[in-house]
């Protein structure tokens, strides 16, 4: 094959993962984007194969039927509540194999370069390395802590952000000893091993509740470390398709961070919801608590129904139960409505793909901004496992942790029905005030079992 | 211990203490009920619905010696004979004025509760007995207004005339008040409303009245929640506003008490016989000597023209809907007054509501109780502490400076212009496809909508596997140490493709319409 038929193929490929990320604006063009992925993947796979000429070409296939079927029965078996953590894994398999390839392309490559060119290729695979580091390790941790393998709370090491600062400063200094002496191996695997250190410590010290940003924020460390390692392989197909991923991740992080009213800065730096004084002594007054019975009652008799899920209806697998009860609800000519705050569950559209699984039709489906204005008209909110998403402290006290926090106005409705297995805190650890308020009642017991319940009771 | 609720004897009374839902919620907190026989007749609750509901059917006598007695109003002279000593009283009471009642209670040790003396706190809305008593007040105003109004409310035009739409001028926005707004707005009426506490304003706004302004300032926030009296100055420039607008408005209604003291007079003789003819006014002070010059309480009064109803029993107009708040009322009082739900009724006077509403315990009189400071303070700068906070994270991130932020790109830019003057060309053209890239990115990602990010990242991550690329180009080097890496860095690669793409096309599958 060719130079040129490879390049060709190369820029095939970039347009195929860009068309992928366009078809993905859209439900009705989502499917035809994946393909779009697939089939660019597939080029690139091919063109590399055939212009490669290797001799190793059965351990390449080997490796990559292991590899393939591991990732299938992976995707195959994955509860989509688990969503949250596959993603997790699998950067971290990005970020090792970018470490494992900047290694091999200073092993291997760093022989024929001269002066500047080298020096630049010793930046990218240092900044490869690093990169890939950081992503591995953090991936890791954010996956146990989703999975529950360790404590999702927000690790409080004293002085950690001097020691990420130091930790930063020392990688630094180890890169211009690496450039200055043509490639040492020693500040090499030193660094490797901070970066190791800093990309664990750097996703400990980030609080469950945050962890929507900190999943979006790997998936962009991800797709830098592969737009690295295209520089230090000359490969711009990598480079594209790194930038691709990185700039996603990047806006994903944005966003959840915007949903939060928190700088990208500070959620990184460390913990929400860490150094909030709770202040226990405040009187919230009585919360009201009512029976599945009740809450069926006022369903049939309501026109217009918001159901405002959250990361609970994702513990309890009750999102199947909650489209029988959809169903009920609209054969009586309830007008039943999801709303989708951006930071519910523990990734991006988290909530979205609960709903679909449990197909519940899209359109129903609206996000904040589309849906906040009409809580005032709507008879019945239900809210099902969500807490600091529809607070009202975050816009009525200045004082509040979660302060200037977009939620849903769920408290504007005529009616709120919380469900929650008691009366503990969120994530943020900041009472809800929604809980007392005059309109709101509160059915206790696991989400599953109270949505059986009242489609027990609409039947 | 066992619940009595004896049938109300005050003339004109058509309320009871309770309803047989809030039976129901009694008996869970470990009460007896016993309803005296016929004493929901008048709001509609019969005794087989109260007998269903788990309440036992019992005499006067018997219902008024329970361990608990729940009722309306005060009790008369004969029924605090027949009350047990040492046990217990839940009913309005009006303590200030009623110094003679609390002495024969006393007396009798009777510990009692005023539902009249609920604080106005957060926690204790749900007790809130004159709160929902004056919802229903407001409501019913607006009912006897139209009733006695000879027009409609709401404005029409028909093929017989244009129908103009009546103006209703509401005083004071306290609940019955925002009540009246509420219904006269959704019958059509043009609605205005007019209180001394400007932080209202906002609630009369959002129950859609416009919101009269004085061009007069006064604090006027009393610290415990209720409108306290005003200086002259500003009375005067009130009732100029009040009859500018007679003259103008088709009904009145006026709400404007100040708790234990004679209702100020904001409506004169002058001012009514201004209105034009078929007017009417509702003086829901009443009660209190009315907020009418000529308002007679309990009446309904024609003054040239001018209706002017002074009706005091308007809340046992609707006695269903009445009795069936105040009854939830006292079932929530009972609630917070049962904390172990062993049916044992417990003073705790560590709580300030049960405190406040305790008016005898034990046979000394605790009225007036200590003052408790509920309502929160105005808020004089709203703008300075809602500015503060996130202001002190967005330091960190922006540092305000935008002399600082040009020395920055500055700084970045010449870098740059070094290290393109350095670098290979190579290195400047894999450079350029990556910031293209970059920015093509940005784009397609800001328009996938919400709901599909989650594939977004699955499919990023799956495309983020072309890092596979670097180590099939790595493999057959010749060296085992960098062919074992790349293989392994092969396998886990196909991983995350194989994986990734499945699962996204897995997800996009079950999104469907």
């Amino acid at each position: 094959m060719s130079e040129g038929m490879i390049t060709a193929a190369y820029i095939l490929a970039a347009l195929c993962f860009i068309l992928s990320l366009a078809g993905l604006s859209k439900q009705e063009t989502a499917q035809s984007g994946n393909w779009f992925g697939i089939t660019g993947m597939t080029i690139a796979l091919i063109a590399t194969l055939a212009a490669a000429q290797t001799s190793a070409l059965w351990i390449i296939l080997a490796c990559m039927l292991v590899g393939a079927m591991i990732g299938l029965h992976l995707a195959k078996k994955v509860e989509m509540t688990q969503m949250p953590e596959l993603v997790a894994i699998l950067h971290s398999f990005v970020g090792l194999a970018a470490v494992l390839v900047g290694y091999n392309s200073f092993f291997d490559h760093t022989s024929g370069l001269r002066g500047a060119e080298l020096n630049i290729h010793l930046v990218e695979v240092f900044l490869g390395i690093f990169i890939g580091a950081v992503t591995f390790t953090g991936s890791i941790v954010a996956f146990a802590k989703l999975r529950g393998l360790v404590n999702s709370a927000a690790l409080m090491l004293p002085h950690r952000h001097k020691m990420n600062l130091i930790a930063g400063i020392i990688c630094f200094a180890l890169m211009i000893y690496f450039i200055v002496a043509k490639g040492a191996f020693g500040p090499l695997w030193l660094m490797t091993i901070i970066a190791l250190v800093f990309g664990w410590h750097l996703v400990a010290s980030i609080g469950g509740a945050d962890m929507p940003v900190v999943v979006s924020m790997l998936n962009s460390y991800s797709g830098w470390a592969a737009a690295a390692a295209g520089f230090m392989l000359g490969n711009d197909l990598l480079i594209i398709t790194g930038a691709l991923v990185g700039s996603s991740g990047a806006i994903l992080s944005y966003i959840m961070c915007k949903a939060m009213n928190r700088s990208f800065i500070s959620v990184i730096a460390g913990g929400f919801g860490t150094e909030v004084i709770v202040d226990g002594d405040t009187d919230y007054g009585d919360y009201i608590e009512t029976t599945a019975q009740a809450v069926a009652d006022s369903l049939s008799q309501a026109k217009s129904v918001i159901i405002t899920p959250g990361y609970g209806m994702a513990v309890a697998q009750a999102q199947y139960p909650v489209f029988e009860m959809t169903q009920a609800l609209k054969a009586k000519g309830v007008n039943v409505r999801f709303a989708i705050h951006p930071v519910a569950g523990r990734l991006p559209g988290h909530m979205n793909v609960l709903l679909a699984e449990a197909k519940v039709p899209y359109d129903i489906v609206l996000g904040m901004d589309e849906i906040n204005d009409d809580f005032s008209k709507t008879d019945v909110v239900l809210v099902i496992g969500a807490n600091d998403t529809v607070n009202p402290a975050a816009s009525e006290d200045p004082n509040s942790p979660i302060a200037g926090m977009p939620v849903l106005k769920v408290w504007n409705a005529r009616q709120v029905i919380v469900f929650k297995r008691s009366m503990n805190t969120g994530y943020a650890g900041v009472q809800n005030p929604l809980f007392f308020k005059e309109n709101t009642q509160m059915l206790f017991g696991d989400a599953k079992a109270s949505v059986d319940a009242i489609n027990h009771a609409l039947s | 211990m066992r619940i009595g609720v004896p049938k109300e004897t005050l003339a004109g009374e058509n309320r009871v203490a309770v309803s047989p839902k809030s039976v129901e919620a009694i008996a869970k907190l470990g009460y007896q009920v016993c309803v005296e026989a016929g004493a929901g007749d008048k709001a509609s609750f019969n005794d087989a619905a109260y007998r269903q509901a788990g309440a036992e059917i019992t005499d006067r006598e018997q219902a008024l010696a329970c361990d608990v007695v729940l009722k309306v109003n005060a009790p008369q002279a004969d029924e605090v004979a027949l009350l047990t000593p040492q046990s217990y009283l839940i009913s309005f009471i009006a303590p200030a004025q009623q110094q003679d009642l609390l002495q024969s209670l006393a007396e009798r040790e009777i510990n009692t509760l005023a539902m009249d003396m609920v604080p106005r706190m957060t926690r204790s809305q749900s007790l809130d007995a004159l709160s929902s008593m004056a919802n229903i007040a407001g409501y019913r105003a607006v009912v006897e207004a139209t009733n006695e109004f000879g027009r409609f409310l709401t404005g029409q035009i028909t093929a017989a005339g244009n129908i103009e739409p009546a103006k209703v001028l509401i005083i004071g926005a306290g609940v019955a008040g925002l009540a009246a707004i509420g219904t006269a707005g959704s019958l059509g009426a043009i609605v205005r409303a007019f209180d001394t506490r400007e932080e209202v304003k906002e609630q009369i706004v959002s129950m859609g009245a416009e919101f009269l302004e004085l061009d007069f300032e006064e604090d006027s926030d009393s610290a415990d929640g209720y409108a306290k009296e005003m200086s002259a100055a500003f009375i005067e420039a009130e009732m100029a506003l009040f009859a500018e607008q007679a003259k103008d408005v088709d009904i009145i209604i006026t709400t404007a008490m100040i708790p234990g003291k004679k209702a100020p007079t904001l409506i004169t003789k002058d001012m009514v016989e201004s209105m034009k003819p078929g007017s009417v006014i509702v003086d829901l002070a009443a009660p209190g000597g009315g907020n009418c010059e000529l308002t007679k309480p309990g009446e309904l009064t024609l003054h040239q023209q001018v209706k002017i109803i002074g009706y005091t029993d308007l809340v046992s107009r609707l006695p269903n809907q009445s009795s069936q708040l105040y009854a939830n009322n006292l079932a929530n009082l009972l609630k917070l007054l049962t904390p172990e739900k062993d049916g044992h009724l417990q003073l705790d006077f560590e709580d300030s509501v049960v405190r406040h509403m305790t008016v005898i315990k034990e046979g000394e009189i605790t009225f007036p109780p200590p003052a408790i400071k509920v309502s929160a303070a105005p808020k004089v700068k709203p703008a300075v502490v809602k500015g503060d906070a996130p202001a002190a994270e967005e330091s960190s991130e922006s540092n305000a400076h935008p002399a600082n932020k040009l020395l920055m790109l500055g700084f970045a830019v010449l870098i740059f212009l070094w290290i393109a003057d350095v670098a290979p060309p190579e290195f400047l053209s894999h450079f350029t496809v990556f910031v293209l890239s970059c920015v093509v990115g940005y784009h397609l990602v800001w328009n996938v909508t919400h709901a599909l990010h989650t594939p977004l990242m699955s499919v990023t991550n799956a495309i983020s596997g072309i890092i596979i690329l670097g180590a099939l180009l790595q493999i057959g080097s010749g060296s085992l140490l960098v062919d074992v890496l790349a293989g392994f860095a092969i396998l886990i690669a196909t991983v995350n493709i194989a994986g990734g793409f499945f699962v996204t096309q897995r997800m996009l599958k079950m999104f469907r319409k």
